[in-house]
C-alpha cells in the first residue's frame, strides 16, 4: 500500500495498483486529490511516507535513467536561455552519463524527435517563442529521446488546441504500442474516456482502478468527485466513422 | 595611450589586473548559475557568512581566504541542508542565520585596534595590495571551480532548468546542488579581496543579468558574461586609477553601468527594440506568414 506525504499531511493515504507494460493509465481526482503528488513519488521527486514503488518487479529508483517525466505548463521556467533543441538533448543526458557531450547523433535525434512531433525546423528557436502546445510537444519529444519505459504526464492536457491534442494523442499510442507504459494526471475527463487503456481514481484513497471501459463509470465518478461533477450517460447521436 | 599605459608601470596595478580578469571571469562564468537559478539572495547570505571567517584569519595573520573558506564550506552545506527541508522558511532562516554570522564577524574585529582601517579593507577589499601569490591562488582556485563548472555544465544546467526531471531521472540532486554552493561559496571566497563582503555580490549577479539580455543561448550567455566581467573589472580599475576612487566599488558601478546600457539597447529583449517591435508588430507578422513558418496563437 503506498502511502504519500507531506511532513504529517498524507497526500496519498492508499493506493495499490498493478499496472501492465503498455498501459496508458488515466490518474483522475479532484483538486488537492493527491494526483500530482502520487506521480512526483513515481517520479522520486517525493519518498513514498510507506510502500514501495516497483517498475518490472524491481525498486523504480534503480531504473530512475528511463523515467521520463512531461512537467506541467506552469512548472517551466520558459525564460531560461534554451532552445528546443536544447530541451530535448537533455533526454540524452542520462543515456550518455556523466562528463560526455551530446553529439552530431544525438542532435540528430533531437531534430527527427521534433520533426516526428511537427516542430521540424524550429529546433534553433527559443523556448519562449512557441506557442502553448507546441512547448508541450517539445517536451514530449524529450520524452520520445529519451526512450523511456515509463512517461509520467502532469496536466498535459491544459490549454492544448485541437491539432495538438491529435498528435499528442498519436504519441502516446505509439509509446503504449511500444510497450512504455504511459501515466496522465489530468482533470480532463474526456480525454481520460477516449484515450486510456486504464483508470485510476483517486481521492486521497484509491476509490477505483481497473480497465476504463469497466471502471470509467458514473458510479466511480460520482465515488471520486463527490458532487463536484456532473455524470451524464454518453447518448450516441451521430454513429462514429471506424 | 597613456592613460591606459600609465598606470602598468605600477607592480601593483599590474598584479590587480590580472586579478581582477581571473575574478571577472571567474565570477562571470559561475554568476550565469546564480542567476538562472535565482540563487542571488543566497550568494549575498554567503558572501555575509564568510565574514567571521575572514576576520578570524585577518587576526591570526594567515590569508583571508583560509578562513573564508572554511566558513564558506560550512555555510553552503547549511544552506544545503536547509533548503531541503520544507517545514522552515528557507529565506528567513538563511537571512536570520547568516546576518547573525555577519554581526559575529564585526563584532570579532570590534576588539582588536585599528577597528576602522581593518573594516574597510576587509569589508570592501583592497585590489590594489593582492600579491603575486594571491594572483596564484586565484588562477588556481578558479582554475578548479571552472574546471568542475564546466565538467558538469550538462547536469547543473538540466538541474537549472527542469529540477523534476533531473530527480526523475536518477540523479544525484542534492549532491549536486551542494556542489554549485561550494563552487559559489570559493567564487566568493576568491573575490573577496577584489571588492569586499559588501560588492561581491553585484560581480556574480550583474555581468550574467547582463549577458542574458543580450542572448538566448546559453553557451553564449556564459561566454558574455565572462567577457563583461572581466572587461568591466578593468575599465573599473582604469577609471579608479584616474579618478582616484575605491577600486571595487568603481568596478562594480561600471558592471551597472555596462547593464543599464543592455536593458536599453539589447537587440530582442531591450526597452527600445521592445518598443520598435510594438511599432512595427504588423510588419513582423506578416513577414513571418510570407515565410511559410507555422504561426499559431493560443
Amino acid at each position: 500500500m503506498l502511502q504519500v506525504a507531506y511532513g504529517a499531511n498524507l497526500a496519498v493515504a492508499g493506493v495499490d495498483a498493478r499496472v501492465a507494460p503498455g498501459a496508458i493509465v488515466g490518474v483522475i481526482g479532484p483538486n488537492g486529490s493527491g494526483k500530482s503528488s502520487l506521480l512526483k513519488a513515481i517520479a522520486g521527486v517525493l519518498r513514498p511516507h510507506s510502500g514501495e514503488i516497483l517498475l518490472g518487479g524491481a525498486p523504480i529508483r534503480e531504473q530512475a535513467t528511463r523515467i521520463a517525466f512531461v512537467p506541467q505548463r506552469e512548472e517551466v521556467n520558459w525564460d531560461f536561455p534554451v532552445t528546443a533543441r536544447d530541451v530535448v538533448m537533455m533526454g540524452r543526458y542520462r543515456a550518455l552519463g556523466w562528463l560526455r557531450w551530446p553529439g552530431k547523433a544525438d542532435r540528430e535525434r533531437a531534430d527527427a524527435a521534433l520533426e516526428r512531433l511537427g516542430l521540424g525546423g524550429l529546433g534553433h528557436r527559443h523556448i519562449s517563442q512557441f506557442s502553448g502546445g507546441q512547448q508541450q510537444r517539445i517536451f514530449l519529444a524529450r520524452a520520445l529521446v529519451q526512450e523511456p519505459r515509463l512517461v509520467l504526464l502532469d496536466e498535459p492536457f491544459t490549454g492544448i488546441d485541437v491539432q495538438n491534442r491529435a498528435i499528442f494523442h498519436e504519441l502516446i499510442r505509439a509509446f503504449a504500442d511500444d510497450g512504455v507504459t504511459v501515466l496522465v494526471a489530468t482533470h480532463d475527463l474526456d480525454e481520460v474516456r477516449e484515450t486510456t487503456s486504464h483508470v485510476l481514481c483517486l481521492n486521497r484513497d484509491m476509490v477505483a482502478f481497473g480497465p476504463t471501459p469497466t471502471t470509467f463509470t458514473p458510479a466511480n465518478l460520482r465515488a471520486t468527485f463527490g458532487g463536484q461533477v456532473a455524470v451524464f450517460e454518453q447518448v450516441p447521436i451521430f454513429e462514429r466513422a471506424p | 595611450m597613456s592613460w591606459l599605459t600609465e598606470p602598468l608601470q605600477y607592480g601593483f596595478m599590474q598584479r590587480a589586473m590580472m586579478e581582477v580578469i581571473i575574478i571577472g571571469a571567474l565570477c562571470g562564468l559561475v554568476g550565469c548559475f546564480v542567476v538562472l537559478r535565482g540563487l542571488a539572495f543566497i550568494g549575498d547570505a554567503l558572501a555575509h557568512a564568510v565574514f567571521p571567517g575572514v576576520v578570524l584569519s585577518y587576526i591570526a595573520g594567515q590569508s583571508i581566504m583560509i578562513g573564508a573558506f572554511v566558513f564558506g564550506g560550512m555555510t553552503a552545506l547549511g544552506i544545503g541542508i536547509l533548503s531541503r527541508s520544507r517545514r522552515v522558511s528557507e529565506d528567513s532562516a538563511i537571512g536570520v542565520v547568516f546576518a547573525a554570522f555577519f554581526a559575529l564577524g564585526v563584532v570579532i574585529l570590534s576588539r582588536q585596534g585599528g577597528f576602522n582601517r581593518d573594516l574597510g579593507s576587509l569589508l570592501f577589499g583592497n585590489i590594489l595590495g593582492v600579491s603575486m601569490d594571491d594572483v596564484w591562488i586565484t588562477a588556481v582556485i578558479g582554475a578548479i571551480v571552472a574546471g568542475i563548472l564546466l565538467a558538469l555544465l550538462k547536469e547543473f544546467t538540466l538541474l537549472a532548468f527542469d529540477p523534476t526531471m533531473a530527480r526523475a531521472a536518477g540523479y544525484p540532486v542534492f549532491a549536486l546542488d551542494v556542489l554549485l554552493l561550494l563552487l559559489v561559496s570559493a567564487t566568493i571566497v576568491v573575490s573577496l579581496q577584489t571588492v569586499g563582503n559588501i560588492l561581491i555580490l553585484a560581480l556574480i549577479v550583474t555581468p550574467p543579468a547582463t549577458a542574458r539580455l543580450l542572448t538566448d543561448r546559453l553557451g553564449r550567455m556564459m561566454a558574455a558574461s565572462v567577457l563583461i566581467a572581466s572587461s568591466c573589472g578593468v575599465t573599473g580599475l582604469y577609471i579608479s586609477y584616474h579618478a582616484g576612487t575605491a577600486a571595487g566599488a568603481t568596478i562594480v558601478l561600471t558592471a551597472t553601468a555596462v547593464f543599464l546600457l543592455a536593458v536599453v539597447f539589447a537587440p530582442t529583449h531591450g526597452l527600445l527594440s521592445g518598443y520598435l517591435q510594438r511599432r512595427h508588430g504588423h510588419h513582423h507578422a506578416h513577414h513571418f506568414h510570407a515565410a511559410g513558418e507555422e504561426v499559431e496563437l493560443s
